[in-house]
């Protein structure tokens, strides 16, 4: 084992760092924020490269989350780029403001640190926050590691301002196990980032405010003039889904690092069940994978990167013939048993060819998805795959959930 | 290889830092590190947990680490803690923070024990009782894991000026002077 020095451009450095640093990269004009555990580490970051003079920007420290997405609101609105960052009650207090950027077509670009969302306090993670946004008419992108946080801010932006796109992108990572998880980045040069942002400015502009110039924006529509804008908004995101596989294939050029888009599939290609999951549960369910593998278990994961626009097309091909799929969850669809990933998916059973889904839901209030929780729905979803009877929907760490006592 | 390391302490202690510093010093090596902390609100004096994970392959793994093979406890008032020893691999080590061996700690999978009193150390070389500096140079030393010249280099990412100066003069003291224990 090595264990003297040997140089390199990785940097230790936790997810609040990568996304500062992210967000830094791409010279954002304005950033408004305010800060909420998981996510305080964010503004401190960028506190600190706007006080050095490593950060040109306006940096906006406003009262509260709600100013804070209407000062980047406006800031976009006005042709800038921006940056924010919020988390759990903090996304709340600005969630008029962030259906407004949606509607407006602002392309703000914000990391979301996923923790659970009032009404119950809770100081933890679980994805709780982005499940209860899911319907603003945002891009949702979700980062399994560091190093992903940083590449997805990057690729909000190009997703976000492309001018066939033109909607805000939010960039979502657990809470606790990735905000303060602490290894190896590579920070790209400034030129890098530089160069791959370019690309925008190739575009025709977008229509932006000026002073002295009469034009509304996030005025009233009624009847045909409101369904022509939400028409327009919701096939914008469907073109978001091809737009962002290109971006990841020139990023993967430009950066040496590709993702596979909208989806990240790990040994799927001859496995016979799969996993569905998002976020940082990915990371321990590919270690687990690689285990079981060894004892010959065909077992693969389907990760979810983009959330909104929802990849069924994309999650069809990869699931279609796959005996058994169990899907991760780690938040709550209330209205319904099963979690909302899973519900979602489940609209698109009948065109897998066979393939049956079970829903799983765990990691919520900071519960950790060990191994041997992704071990028990491994076995679970294999049960399902040799005909055996499984529970649609399993609490994998609240046994009580499981049984017919609780009310 | 993987080494799993679970760091136990109180807010103040610098607890966090311990495992980001050993993080830093593994990727420095070509290695992979990758550390985080648990804990709810942040405060002075609130038992802290943190757990490393160090390997010659990349860990993607972002669990808490509930089998350690290796303990680092900077709070002496818990060496006696059942919660520490909780799940502990058989040949375990335990590197603790405390004025000496008291010979009373022990635990059946516990083979190896360094003691190094590294607040002692942290108040004659920067006047407070902020141990973690001197504890990443005695883990180098107990786990043979990494050189101590490379632990000290990576002290560098933390502080700066005469405060980095006095770390590193804290991390090779802990190198130095701690004790090892064969259990």
């Amino acid at each position: 084992m090595n264990t003297t020095e040997t140089p390199s451009r990785i940097k230790v450095i936790t997810g609040n760092a990568a996304a500062a640093i992210a967000a830094k990269l791409a010279r954002p004009d304005v950033v408004a924020a305010y800060p909420i555990t998981p996510q305080t580490e964010v503004i401190e970051q960028i506190s600190t490269f706007h006080a050095s003079g490593e950060m040109d920007c306006e940096l906006i420290t406003v009262e509260g989350e709600n100013s804070a997405m209407n000062a980047v609101m406006a800031a976009s609105l006005a042709g800038g780029r921006v940056f924010t960052a919020s988390s759990s009650w903090g996304l709340v207090f600005m969630y008029d403001a962030v259906l407004a950027v949606a509607g407006a077509r602002a392309p703000v670009v914000m990391v979301n640190v996923n923790r659970e969302t009032p009404g119950i306090i809770a100081v933890s993670s679980g994805q709780q926050d982005m499940i209860s946004t899911r319907d603003a008419g945002w891009i949702f992108l979700i980062a399994e590691d560091c190093q992903e946080v940083l590449d997805l801010v990057l690729q909000a932006y190009r997703l976000a301002e492309d001018y066939d796109i033109q909607l805000p992108v939010m960039v979502h990572y657990d809470g606790f196990f990735l905000s303060y998880l602490s290894e190896g980045v590579d920070i790209p040069e400034q030129e890098t980032v530089d160069r791959f942002l370019s690309v925008l400015e190739t575009q025709p502009k977008r229509t932006v405010l000026h002073p002295g110039e009469k034009l509304g924006v996030g005025s009233h529509g009624i009847l045909g003039g409101y369904m022509e804008l939400r028409h327009k908004h919701v096939t914008a995101m469907e073109r978001s889904k091809a737009k962002f596989e290109e971006i990841d294939k020139e990023f993967s050029g430009i950066f040496g690092r590709s993702y596979g888009g909208q989806l990240e599939e790990y040994r799927t290609d001859d496995a016979d069940i799969v996993l569905v999951g998002s976020g940082s549960m990915c990371g321990t369910i590919k270690s687990v994978i690689d285990d079981q593998r060894e004892k010959g278990v065909r077992i693969g994961l389907v990760k979810i990167r983009m959330y909104r626009p929802f990849p069924h097309k994309a999650l069809v091909a990869a699931l279609k013939g796959k005996k058994a799929v169990g899907v991760v969850d780690r938040s709550l669809a209330f209205g319904f048993d099963g979690g909302p990933i899973y519900t979602e998916l489940k609209a698109f059973e009948t065109r897998m060819d066979g393939a049956q889904l079970v829903s799983f839901i765990d990691g919520i209030a900071n519960t950790d998805i060990t191994k041997t929780n992704v071990d028990k729905m491994i076995q679970m979803t294999r049960d399902l795959a040799d005909g055996k009877d499984v529970p649609e929907v399993t609490w994998v760490s609240y046994p009580e959930a499981n049984t017919k006592g609780e009310k | 290889m993987m080494s799993e390391v679970r760091f136990h302490g109180r807010g103040g202690q610098g607890v966090v830092t311990t495992s980001k510093i050993l993080a830093n010093a593994f990727a420095r090596t070509g290695q992979f590190g990758a550390s985080f902390p648990m804990f709810g609100f942040e405060r002075r004096g609130a038992p802290v947990t943190a757990f490393g994970r160090f390997s010659d392959k990349p860990v993607r793994e972002k669990t808490q680490i509930y089998n350690p093979n290796i303990l680092v406890v900077l709070d002496p008032s818990q060496k006696h803690s059942p919660t520490v020893f909780d799940g502990l691999l058989p040949g375990g080590m335990l590197l603790l923070n405390d004025k000496k061996n008291t010979g009373d700690v022990s635990h059946e999978n516990l083979r190896k024990l360094a003691v190094v009193d590294a607040n002692g150390i942290a108040m004659e070389e920067i006047g407070l009782s902020i141990p973690n500096t001197v504890v990443v140079g005695a883990f180098a030393k107990m786990s043979g894991l990494l050189d101590i010249a490379t632990v000290v280099a990576a002290l560098a990412d933390y502080f700066s000026g005469k405060k980095l100066a006095a770390n590193e003069i804290c991390a090779q003291r802990g190198f130095q002077e701690v004790q090892m224990f064969d259990l």
